[in-house]
């Protein structure tokens, strides 16, 4: 408060961007934020969002053109993993992390040569940074994710992910299990993917199927999944040298907020 | 299938092949094929990690632990009196499908003991192979040991199917050998290693030209070396992995801690510490001979044949080294910077890429998650106004101890040094 008063009547006001929360959303955002010179932007998901008392609010008309337009002057200046990078602090949906991609995007533009690597520089490293933690997550997923089979041949899973990384990993169980129908179920986001046998598509719906009962298992389940189960816990603990027991090494490689779904951590049915 | 056996099975193949370190499931690429069933990807995945904090990437099991030989350190020898079991064929094609389908694993490892013959156990170890592969289109990865003293024509075959073919060297000298497996020599792990590096060039020469040529076990050939069973030095047991990596080609050799299984007076009695500690110093030098340009004999000497366990190799290096510090990261060559303690690998990158851009300080470094307490003493620091104290090494070692909190600290008591 004392800066903006400090500042006034100099500063210009800060300008609320409000966008529909897409990808294509936000970089309409900044194309807007160019073309209209709003140099201090906050951005804000939805059109209930409260707007802050010292700023304008411009509502952001979500323009598949415009967004075409940033991601092409993007890839002029950046590699692939550098916009692949943008894109992964976008799914971080970590507070403030629109800001953060603000700040690089606006330092890409500013400069001739490509900057992605010039890690001393905050605007660039708290991009990389945050998109490492990302992909670390995506790749968690491709590891942690516990198919099930129920009786009409579809491979399920649930995961609760603390990052939207199910696009993430979408294409690569696609390549896997290219001969299985599957749905991978992000609980917190309330949508899946679900694979055809053919192509991968968004859906959306209150998937009820919540850990693991006995019940459960039997009533929708194959009739070989509780013993597959089964067995896998059994080799879970069979695999374990008790001698060289190491909890904080296993829990630093598996978070106990992964446990959940995973048939292995679950006490017996 | 009774599935309560096929449980019980489970539990005492897999029990018996948790020994085999190896775990990877990188270093082939192998893509899904006419949408059959899995892929490979490159990197590896590590889908689940046991109480011992290890990697569960593969469904590593032994087809039978019924074995002719007795080899004094293995769980699976004749004498020892263990519950025994076999697969079938169709059980362990059965189980790693549905494990697979399941994104439980990323393949196979397959050993065995030896039963009947080392042709008889080769074939088997190959037909599950081949029917994953062939019968059901089967793209994950397949790790098979292959069994000294098996035919050519067998190897050949494995290494078709497979993405991965170790034989186990077990001991790092003849010696040892000879006390622990009287029945076996080296020359008979090591003449199937040849074959194996022969076929695995041959066939990678000629898929270089002809793209369509088939694959010889992608992901190279492995071994794995016993630790603490018996009396050899780091030295000695760096001197064999080199050898290893060198003249064979090895993609990974793998240290065991040696887990005390039996009352033999040979070995460690029961209840002895597995020699965590020393496992991974072994590894930790093993990188450094691998990624960070180092040779054996930096590492290890006469002078000093066995590792440090309370601080790592390569700060034990540039302690004995202080006359090539400090280092100016701004100006020195990636090789160099690699070779600080405290900069990983993937960290010196970033330094040489981010110093084109401008002069870096201190507090970028620290930024970039440099472990810069530890580095900040091979720093040549670039300013003006701090005083760069010159310490000795045992100061240095000192300070950086003070700071490290390893749950096996007291496992480094200089008491050690008496025995």
């Amino acid at each position: 408060m004392l800066i903006f008063l400090h500042n006034w009547p100099y500063s210009k006001l800060m300008t609320a961007m409000i966008y529909d929360g897409t990808y294509q959303g936000w970089l309409t955002a900044i194309f807007d934020s160019y073309e209209y010179k709003m140099n201090d932007v906050c951005f804000l998901k939805g059109e209930t969002a409260a707007i802050p008392l010292f700023a304008t609010a411009h509502y952001v008309v979500t323009d598949e053109v415009k967004a075409r337009r940033v991601i092409k002057g993007l890839k002029l200046r950046l590699s692939a993993e550098g916009l692949n990078n943008l894109y992964k602090v976008y799914l971080s949906e970590e507070e403030k992390s629109e800001e953060m991609m603000c700040r690089f995007v606006r330092y890409v533009f500013t400069s001739k040569e490509n900057i992605e690597q010039n890690f001393s520089n905050s605007a660039v490293w708290d991009v990389k940074k945050l998109a490492k933690k990302v992909k670390r997550e995506a790749h968690r997923m491709e590891a942690f994710v516990r198919f099930k089979l129920t009786k009409d041949n579809l491979f399920y899973a649930i995961i609760e992910p603390d990052h939207n990384v199910l696009p993430l990993v979408a294409g690569h169980f696609k390549g896997r299990y290219a001969d299985q129908r599957w749905l991978i179920y992000d609980a917190k986001r309330k949508y899946g993917i679900y694979y055809d046998l053919e192509t991968l598509s968004t859906v959306e719906l209150e998937f009820r199927l919540g850990p693991a009962s006995a019940k459960g298992i039997t009533e929708i389940c194959d009739e070989r999944e509780a013993f597959f189960q089964e067995l896998w816990r059994k080799y879970f603990s069979s695999v374990n040298i008790k001698a060289r027991n190491n909890m904080r090494l296993h829990i630093q490689h598996m978070p106990k907020r992964y446990w959940k779904y995973l048939p292995e951590k679950m006490p017996e049915i | 299938m009774v599935n309560s056996r096929v449980i019980e099975k489970l539990e005492i193949l897999a029990d018996a092949a948790k020994y085999d370190v190896s775990c990877s499931s990188s270093g082939s690429k192998r893509n899904n094929k006419d949408k059959g069933l899995g892929d490979t990807k490159g990197y590896g995945i590590c889908h689940a990690f046991t109480e011992d904090g290890r990697c569960v990437s593969l469904l590593k099991i032994l087809l039978t632990n019924h074995c002719i030989f007795d080899c004094a350190y293995c769980v699976s020898r004749k004498s020892n009196n263990v519950k025994r079991a076999a697969f079938t064929v169709e059980e362990v094609v059965d189980v790693t499908i549905n494990f697979y389908r399941r994104n439980y694993i990323e393949g196979l490892f397959l050993s065995s003991g030896i039963f009947d013959s080392p042709d008889y156990t080769m074939e088997r170890l190959v037909r599950i192979a081949k029917k994953l592969r062939i019968d059901h289109n089967f793209n994950g990865y397949i790790h098979l040991k292959a069994i000294p003293g098996a035919s050519d024509e067998l190897m050949k075959e494995a290494g078709l199917y497979a993405d991965r073919l170790s034989v186990n060297v077990e001991m790092p000298t003849e010696k040892s050998l000879k006390l622990l497996a009287p029945e076996k020599k080296h020359i008979d792990v090591i003449k199937p290693m040849e074959y194996l590096k022969k076929e695995i060039i041959g066939y990678r020469e000629e898929k270089a030209l002809n793209r369509k040529a088939p694959a010889f076990a992608p992901a190279g050939q492995s071994t794995q070396m016993v630790i603490g069973a018996t009396k050899e030095t780091d030295m000695e047991i760096l001197g064999m992995a080199d050898y290893f990596y060198q003249q064979m080609n090895m993609k990974r050799v793998y240290y065991s801690g040696y887990v005390p299984i039996s009352n033999d007076g040979r070995l460690p009695m029961i209840g002895t510490p597995v020699p965590i500690i020393r496992e991974n110093r072994l590894y930790q030098a093993d990188w450094l001979i691998r990624f960070y340009g180092f040779r054996v004999n930096e590492i290890v000497g006469f002078d000093q044949p066995d590792l440090d366990l309370d601080i790592d190799p390569k700060l034990g290096w540039a302690l004995r080294n202080l006359d090539q510090f400090p280092v100016d990261i701004n100006t020195a060559t990636l090789e160099m910077i690699k070779r600080i303690p405290g900069i990983g690998h993937q960290n010196a990158k970033k330094i040489v890429a981010a110093r084109k851009f401008n002069r870096l300080l201190p507090e970028h470094l620290q930024k970039m998650g440099i472990a810069y307490n530890r580095a900040k003493y091979f720093l040549a620091v670039p300013h003006p106004f701090s005083i760069q104290k010159d310490f000795t090494s045992i100061q240095i070692k000192q300070q950086i101890l003070s700071l490290q909190h390893s749950k096996y600290n007291a496992d480094f008591s200089s008491q050690l040094a008496l025995f």
